[in-house]
């Protein structure tokens, strides 16, 4: 069938701002959806709040709306752009949960728009687990025993009808927040009070514990002819009971037997009939009892998930965009599979190598959290990695993860655990259990014995046992002047160990190690992702690197420019590092280079196949770098758009020859060399905090006393403001040098002055060498001390002077020009008074770089990549800052619901996993917007609770005021309610938490505090603020914790209590901004 | 134990030996499977061919007595990346290394499987040998180039059964029909899907001749898949030729060539076959796609089939080869791919059912 001719337009919902469940995934798939809809010639209209993603570029979608993604938002779209359809299935959760509740609003009907892919009917038999499971009930499917409860006594009734352990599920929430297993009555409550509250409709499944069983996936498709054929099967190395975003996961499946996968297959079929999705890709997840072969449904994602962009990196088949076309019409066998060109999409790749994703998380950041892994996900990130073996994959997953190590243990970085310690972390699932593994096969522990704690598969259990035994042989083979066996260094290779494990087994270096490979003759092969096996003939230069003989690449003869990508998705190291290279990628397709990616993180734009020349989905470690700059022979390598990952690598990689454009890798250290960055300060007569750097304690406090409390401090070399804390005196700075780390002559410890109650301002320059522009000037709405990736930010600034921001530019020309930047550069300046400050260069791409691309409608890392390769910016066209004629705003998201426990204090060290950007014509409007993006839903009315520390009272003052003007009553705590009596202002007084009840939790619990302004009292966290302000987060309730903050909020809260908050397309604003250039 | 492969075309593989030690000769296919190995290595229609598997990780489910499509083990050679040295299934009795010398199948692992396969695309399938003895690789290149050919060569005569043999339908399935099946190599779940839907199989060994077959009057004729060249086996195609208009035939694989020869047409070697389980192949009629299971390196050419007999019912996608066909006339059809799958998805069992609504329409002796 062909497409369809009756819709012209049609709506996209993106996922939004990256939370933990929701990652660069969705960018990826709507992407790819954006992009296959307009080849078709449909107009694409989107929404997504998300400013760094690739979707939300002013290319991919006729329309693009960089609005929240609530029904009220969605449906001013709506009925503004009058699409009629809608595609609800390839933005995650969100734009399935908006979708939903539009239809329900009769949103949909009221303009005639279409749901296309799967309709309302389709998506609630998958999401609602009562229906879902009467669906497959009635198709004769096995199911975990369970029923829906309702309220807290019908859990408790179900759990002990089912008897424990009993697995409590909330409905329609996303990557099973709120969710858990239960052991007791006690812990039944409350996982299930939580749960209900956090469920959309207040639901919660009560379900029988399949804990132990072997998990599955099947990436299933169909087309509106009904065919339907499997695109991957994937199974988890963690079994059931940890959620599967959090679970190490292998495709495709290697325990089945023919007969099993193809009864799941024929269960996985009847699924997607029977739930409705009309078009599209939805995800299968199975349960199999290891002893009896019992076999379950677990759930159904109707829609492209994260397990998608899995499938589609690890088979090469590209799931969304194939998604996009069927649902316009197509049918599977009428569409070509790109990889072969001659063969249709209508098929089930095949692979012939084994893939592995291993999760990435951040309990770093969050040493309060709870790290056992639940049904509940945690990760931030993920990892993929392709071998010819699961041996190999697994190994080259490990050192893809930029924890530090360099394959499967065998680094020099094993812990020594008690077999207590390893039986512990055996037992209860945890993000180190991988390592835990190694050190139970070390011990001794059997592998029986490790099946019974883990529930593992014995198959992957001797899979590292394999390991093991290499690792052996390779540790009594010493080496030897005469060198070490081929044959045993190449069965090392195919087992996946990296030369830096080698060097350590063999007491050696890393470049020794190379190059008695090299002169053994071993090098790794570099093999195609092709979709089918070798069968046909590939044309998707797509690579994975192996130790077998055969090698495909064929590099070209063109001119090639290879681009480092970042890796997983971290805190601080995320979807605007991908957006980036993807940029770099585009730009040399524009101008005639090929461009060469290397990347090991599956959910991302630029580990699609079609984003750049040549893909290599490879570990981003020195070895693995150097082994493809070596085969491909690029023209130049560009390290500064991957984050820290390539910034590395940057020195090392120079070291070794490779020809790295743009800035100077020696540049770059004498931006982060804090020695060389304070002379280059000094050099160019600009002004650094009073600061000191300390190898020993008793010097830290010398150089604190004389700078004077508060201080800041920090490791040198840091990412993400990691370990970064500031400290109010002598006792919180000896306690930070004991706790976070030892100081050493090579890891010394650096002092800053701490700038209370300064601005903070980011700036991103872009430069070709001779000129030098300010890409933007973002202003923090937080003062300093909030990290740069945590801060909401204004763009243009809004209180800043035309002197401060004429002194701001300066600086940025003359540390563009000092540092010879070529190519992109962010600048961190703290203002106070009228002083300017410079706190921190980093001569590359910034996290804040999409965002301000998007304001002033030049895609500075496109630009920049063509700098790097000799363009000038006078020949691009982009020779003056541009100011909008509108304000943006940048809010940050934060990880805080998943983490009960954890404190939401903003600080130095970064905490959120991703961003939103409002858009409106003044600050009040979009302040509004970025906070309802940021789900940190404004209240217009009801009571605030205020509860700040002395230093605050007078700000928050006529902040109160605001909020009682607009209506709001206040409850404050005894000393903020003395303060704002004296002001005049009516307030009722409150117990704090250890003066008796009832305090502030009771009136949280019980639903009668609809915002709370909350300062900490500075030097230590007290426990009751901390407990105030984690309730708020799990009971959903704007809480406020600084004052810049609160003021924020209040004029967003004024726009909000006006109501018509109106939308407007990018392409609208920079309309505007044309506008406004030509008149000026 | 170290083992060598080497390729009539020069090509050699070092690798170590699993299964039995010795030597061995077949013609080289690849299968890209990624499940079903102990249904592959059981499958008769490989006899005469060495299997190797473009999925690496093999053997990792060991074998068990269920999934087994003959007694024994059919391939004259297996080659893999790496074999498991557990199996981990709850239905598993043996490790797959155990089986195969058990079996005496000799095989090899360790070796570049994609460079083998590669190889094959672009040369299409060729003779090779495999040993533990010859570790030369011009010595082996050299006896490999020397081995027979597949092409003409009859082997089904090593593969169908000696003696007739009747199988009734399980327990508590009603006898709707009595089917006559000609065995040139069977896998089982042919006969289980049979006998499971009603029909009493009457097993005929494939050099039966048709007078034999119709003293027993049966309702319909099944053609089974085989191994090797179908021209070799013109006695079959003879039977066939006779039995056509007498009643419903249903041709699967070989089965589906035979019958395409006895209707007057040709066949032709395929470049290297299609053997896997993803082949998308159209039902041109319904305008619907089935995932099938493919296993054969010979194909028929419909329009030489003389007369506008038969119209072509199913394509492959891939290459647009011919894998259906049925008579206009008569309640003939066969295809070339496995409906009864095994290994391999499910997605074309509804062809069996045809198979018996044929034969429900058939006239009977006593409706006459």
């Amino acid at each position: 069938m062909p497409k369809r001719k009756d819709i012209h337009k049609i709506l996209i919902i993106g996922s939004g701002p990256i939370i933990i469940g929701q990652a660069c995934e969705f960018d990826y798939s709507g992407t790819q959806a954006c992009k296959a809809l307009r080849e078709e010639g449909y107009e694409v209209v989107l929404v997504n709040s998300n400013p760094a993603t690739i979707m939300t570029d002013p290319e991919f979608a006729h329309r693009t709306y960089i609005e929240p993604i609530t029904p009220d938002f969605v449906e001013a779209v709506i009925a503004r752009e009058r699409p009629q359809a809608l595609l609800p299935t390839l933005g995650g959760q969100t734009g399935l949960n908006v979708a939903i509740q539009l239809a329900d609003r009769g949103v949909l009907a009221k303009y005639n728009v279409e749901m296309i892919g799967a309709d309302a009917q389709a998506i609630r038999r998958a999401e609602d687990r009562h229906l879902f499971k009467e669906t497959m009930a009635s198709i004769g499917l096995d199911l975990p025993r369970s029923e829906v409860a309702c309220s807290l006594e019908d859990a408790k009734r179900i759990a002990q009808e089912l008897g424990f352990p009993v697995v409590v599920r909330p409905a329609f929430t996303l990557g099973g927040t709120g969710g858990g297993i239960a052991y007791n009555l006690e812990e039944l409550s409350e996982i299930a009070e939580r749960g209900l509250g956090l469920s959309m409709v207040g639901e919660a499944l009560i379900e029988e514990s399949i804990y132990g069983w072997k998990e599955y996936e099947l990436e299933v498709m169909r087309d509106r002819n009904d065919n339907v054929v499997i695109i991957c099967s994937i199974e988890n190395f963690d079994p059931m009971g940890i959620h599967t975003g959090d679970s190490i996961t292998v495709a495709p499946a290697q325990t089945l037997t023919d007969r099993e996968y193809q009864a799941m297959r024929d269960a996985a079929i009847r699924v997607i009939r029977a739930i409705g999705v009309e078009t599209g890709g939805s995800n299968i997840q199975f349960a199999v009892n290891p002893e009896t072969g019992r076999r379950v449904v677990i759930e159904m994602n109707p829609r492209v998930s994260r397990s998608s962009a899995l499938a589609s990196k690890a088979t090469g088949f590209p799931i969304a965009k194939i998604a996009a076309k069927l649902a316009v019409g197509y049918t599977l066998d009428e569409l070509p599979n790109d990889i072969t060109r001659e063969t249709p999409a209508c098929f089930e790749p095949v692979l012939d190598y084994c893939v592995v994703k291993i999760p990435r998380w951040a309990f770093e950041k969050f040493p309060a959290a709870d790290p056992t892994l639940t049904v509940q996900m945690k990760s931030v990130g993920e990892v993929m990695a392709i071998g010819r073996t699961f041996k190999e994959a697994l190994q080259k997953a490990v050192r893809s993860l930029e924890i530090g190590r360099f394959g499967w243990g065998a680094d020099g970085k094993d812990a020594v655990m008690t077999r207590e310690q390893i039986v512990e972390k055996l037992r209860i699932p945890n993000s180190e259990r991988l390592f835990a593994l190694r050190a139970a096969l070390v011990a001794g522990i059997s592998a029986e014995e490790i099946q019974r704690l883990t529930k593992i598969d014995p198959w992957f259990l001797e899979q590292l046992q394999q390991i093991l035994q290499v690792e052996q042989e390779i540790k009594s083979a010493p080496l030897s002047l005469s060198g070490v066996s081929a044959d045993l260094l190449r069965r090392a290779k195919q087992n996946g160990f990296s030369d830096r494990q080698l060097a350590h087994l063999w007491s050696t270096t890393e470049a020794n190690v190379r190059q008695l490979r090299k002169q053994a003759g071993i090098f790794p092969s570099y093999k195609l992702v092709d979709t089918c096996a070798a069968e046909f003939e590939a044309y998707t230069p797509y690579f994975y690197s192996t130790y077998d003989p055969e090698d495909e690449s064929r590099p070209s003869k063109r001119r090639k420019i290879m681009i480092l990508g970042g890796g997983p998705n971290r805190i601080g190291q995320g979807i605007e590092f991908d957006y980036c290279c993807v940029h770099a990628a585009f730009a040399f397709k524009e101008i005639g280079y090929d461009s060469i990616m290397v990347n090991s993180n599956p959910e991302t734009v630029s580990t699609d196949y079609d984003t750049s020349d040549r893909l290599y989905f490879e570990p981003l470690t020195l070895e693995d770098v150097l082994n493809i700059v070596e085969r491909e022979k690029p023209d130049g390598v560009i390290v500064q758009f991957g984050g820290q990952t390539p910034l590395n690598l940057a020195l090392a990689l120079k070291a070794a020859g490779v020809p790295i454009i743009g800035t100077l890798p020696e540049a770059i250290d004498r931006a982060e060399d804090r020695k060389k960055f304070a002379a280059l300060l000094e050099k160019l007569n600009l002004r650094q905090p009073p600061n000191g750097t300390s190898t020993a304690v008793e010097e830290a406090v010398a150089i604190a006393q004389k700078l004077g409390y508060p201080v800041l401090l920090r490791p040198s070399y840091v990412l993400g403001g990691r370990a970064m804390e500031i400290v109010y005196d002598e006792h919180g700075l000896r306690d930070y040098m004991a706790r976070a780390v030892a100081a050493s002559p090579d890891k010394p410890i650096l002092v800053d002055k701490f700038l209370e109650d300064a601005i903070e301002v980011d700036v991103d320059v872009i430069s070709d060498g001779k000129t030098a522009v300010v890409g933007g000037i973002l202003e923090h709405v937080e003062e300093a001390g909030v990290h740069s990736g945590d801060a909401a930010m204004v763009m243009p600034p809004h209180t800043l002077s035309s002197e401060v921001m004429d002194e701001i530019r300066r600086a940025s020309h003359r540390l563009s020009a000092e540092l010879g930047v070529v190519g992109l550069m962010n600048i961190q300046f703290a203002v106070k008074g009228k002083t300017v400050y410079v706190l921190e260069v980093n001569p590359r791409a910034s996290r804040t770089v999409p965002f301000v691309s998007k304001m002033i409608g030049v895609p500075l890392a496109k630009l920049a990549a063509k700098v790097m390769v000799g363009q000038t910016l006078r020949e691009l066209g982009f020779t003056q800052e541009i100011i909008p004629p509108y304000i943006a705003v940048k809010e940050s998201v934060f990880p805080f619901a998943r983490f009960f426990g954890v404190d939401i204090i903003l600080g130095p060290e970064m905490k959120s996993t991703g961003e939103v950007m409002g858009i409106d014509s003044a600050f009040g409007p979009a302040f509004a917007k970025s906070q309802i993006g940021a789900y940190q839903q404004l209240p217009t009315q009801g009571t605030a609770f205020v509860s700040v520390k002395d230093k605050d009272k007078r700000l928050v003052a006529p902040v109160v005021r605001k909020l009682i003007q607009l209506g709001f009553s206040i409850v404050a705590t005894p000393g903020t309610a003395e303060f704002l009596r004296r002001e005049g202002l009516s307030v009722e007084e409150i117990h704090k938490i250890h003066e008796g009840r009832p305090h502030v939790l009771d009136l949280i619990r019980d639903d009668k505090i609809d915002l709370i302004i909350n300062s900490p009292s500075g030097k230590v966290t007290k426990g009751d603020e901390s407990l105030i302000r984690s309730l708020a987060v799990a009971n959903g309730i704007p809480c406020i914790t600084t004052m810049p903050g609160a003021q924020a909020s209040v004029s967003g809260i004024e726009v909000l209590k006006r109501g018509n908050l109106s939308v407007l397309s990018l392409q609208e604003w920079h309309q505007k901004l044309r506008q406004s250039v030509k008149v000026t | 134990m170290k083992a060598l492969l080497a390729l009539e075309d020069g090509t050699a593989f070092t690798g170590e030996s699993i299964g039995a030690s010795g030597t061995t000769s077949g013609e080289v296919v690849f299968n890209t499977s990624m499940t079903g190995y102990q249904e592959i290595l059981s499958d008769p229609s490989y006899a005469g061919q060495i299997v190797a598997m473009t999925y690496p990780l093999i053997g990792n489910t060991g074998v068990n007595g269920e999934d087994l499509e003959s007694g024994q083990a059919q391939p004259e050679g297996f080659i893999i990346k790496e074999l498991s040295a557990v199996a981990s299934n709850w239905r598993s009795s043996q490790s797959l290394g155990d089986w195969l010398a058990q079996c005496e199948v000799v095989g090899i692992q360790g070796i570049d499987t994609r460079q083998l396969t590669r190889i094959l695309r672009l040369k299409g399938a060729l003779k090779g040998m495999i040993s533990t003895e010859v570790l030369d690789p011009r010595a082996l290149a050299a006896r490999a180039q020397a081995s027979p050919s597949l092409v003409g060569q009859d082997m089904v005569r090593l593969v169908t059964c000696s003696q007739p043999k009747v199988l009734d339908p399980p327990a508590g399935v009603r006898e709707r029909f009595r089917v006559a099946a000609l065995d040139c190599g069977t896998k089982r779940n042919i006969f289980r899907m049979l006998t499971q839907m009603g029909c009493r199989v009457e097993v005929f060994p494939a050099s039966t001749s048709a007078g034999e077959i119709l003293k027993q009057d049966p309702d319909g004729l099944f053609l089974s898949n085989g191994p090797g060249d179908p021209e070799a086996v013109p006695y079959v195609v003879e039977t066939v030729r006779d039995l056509i208009p007498k009643m419903p035939v249903f041709g699967i694989c070989l089965g589906h060539q035979i019958l395409g020869l006895a209707l007057g047409g040709k066949t032709y070697k395929l470049k290297f076959g299609h053997h896997g389980g993803n082949h998308p192949v159209l039902d041109v009629a319904a305008g619907k796609v089935e995932i099938t299971t493919q296993n054969h390196g010979f194909a028929v050419d419909v329009p030489s089939i003389p007369g506008d007999q038969v119209e072509q019912t199913h394509v492959n996608l891939y290459d647009k080869t011919v894998e259906g066909m049925r008579h206009k006339t008569l309640p003939v059809f066969s295809v070339q791919y496995h409906p009864e799958a095994s290994p391999g998805p499910h997605d074309a069992h509804h062809l069996f059912r045809r198979f018996l609504e044929f034969m429900e329409k058939r006239p009977r002796k006593t409706d006459a």
